[in-house]
């Protein structure tokens, strides 16, 4: 895996995470459809534990409802993990 | 299936973090000598994929969604302890910096879906590997790997919802491998298109094939 190929990688992961997130389906995902027939959705609805900086995927100084809230949260996703994963896996390499 | 803070009880989001760290700290054990900047960068390049199409609600039956979870797809491509560093680093970055999971339950989500969903789907899709050794039965393994980690990541989950006292067993098992079986269709048919894909591009790259024929 040379340069080009993490490069086209990230293009990618990129193009998706920007271009395609906007028209997510916002039903509820599988684990939110059985809370609610089970009755203990509201359960999951209190203030989080710790508060995130982008919650929800909605990037911030952005209007909640235009699709760049959600793009660039995916932009921004994207490439936190890429370098975190990097970064994680640089550290597990033994030093010579 | 991302848990939400609120949902599991102390002892559940407890119980299940010990064993995610303790999993986790074996993992990081084993990998140490054997990991090569190849398989690093493509770590990188798959975390940034998996996350993008985590983001990727497909519709499914009666007003639900699926997305990817990508745990046998990472697994199939980089091996099954990368898989789950990979799995286990979108987790962590979906829920501090985007409240998708909460903080409390995120051990949980890891054990379900970095373990229990990429190691189990992981297993299935090397045994259907070994039974038909054609390309279409490679495929037929990675659909079912993928499928089966869904539904296996579901049934863990099902199980911390009856431990936290929510729902009980039978009829939490029965919904969520239920609603996640055909989850775990979007997630197989994604899974093969995504791999088939990379054996027509770059076969070098798909870490399971590397394996094998050093063996041979």
């Amino acid at each position: 895996m040379n340069k080009r190929d993490i490069i086209i990688g990230l293009l990618i992961a990129v193009v998706i995470g920007m271009a395609l997130s906007p028209f997510a389906s916002s039903f509820p995902d599988g684990l939110e459809w059985v809370a609610e027939k089970m009755g203990f959705i509201a359960k999951g609805e209190v203030a989080p534990v710790v508060k995130s900086p982008v919650p929800d995927y909605a990037f911030p100084f952005v209007n909640e409802k235009s699709v760049w809230a959600t793009s660039l949260s995916g932009l921004l996703g994207v490439l936190i993990v890429f370098l975190a994963a990097i970064a994680v896996g640089k550290l597990l390499i033994p030093k010579k | 299936m991302h848990i939400p803070d609120g949902f599991l009880n102390a002892p559940t989001w407890i119980g299940s973090g010990i064993v995610s760290l303790a999993g986790l700290g074996f993992i990081l054990g084993k990998i140490r000598e054997k990991l090569r900047d190849k398989t690093v960068a493509l770590m990188g390049v798959m975390s940034a994929f998996v996350f993008a199409a985590q983001m990727i609600n497909f519709p499914i039956a009666a007003g639900t969604s699926g997305h990817l979870l990508g745990g046998v797809l990472a697994a199939v491509l980089l091996g099954p302890l990368p898989a789950v560093i990979v799995i286990t680093v979108v987790l962590v970055v979906q829920c501090l910096v985007f409240q998708d999971g909460g903080v409390t339950a995120l051990g949980a989500n890891v054990l379900n879906m970095a373990f229990v969903g990429t190691l189990l789907g992981y297993g299935v899709f090397s045994i259907v590997r070994r039974i038909f050794r054609t390309p279409a039965g490679f495929l037929l393994a990675v659909f079912l790997g993928a499928w089966f980690s869904v539904v296996a990541g579901a049934a863990t989950c099902s199980v911390e919802l009856w431990l936290s006292g929510l729902v009980p067993l039978g009829l939490s098992l029965g919904m969520m491998a239920g609603v996640h079986a055909l989850i775990g269709i979007g997630e197989g048919i994604i899974t093969c298109l995504v791999v088939s894909f990379v054996l027509k591009a770059r076969p070098d790259l798909v870490a399971v094939l590397n394996e094998e024929t050093r063996h041979e």
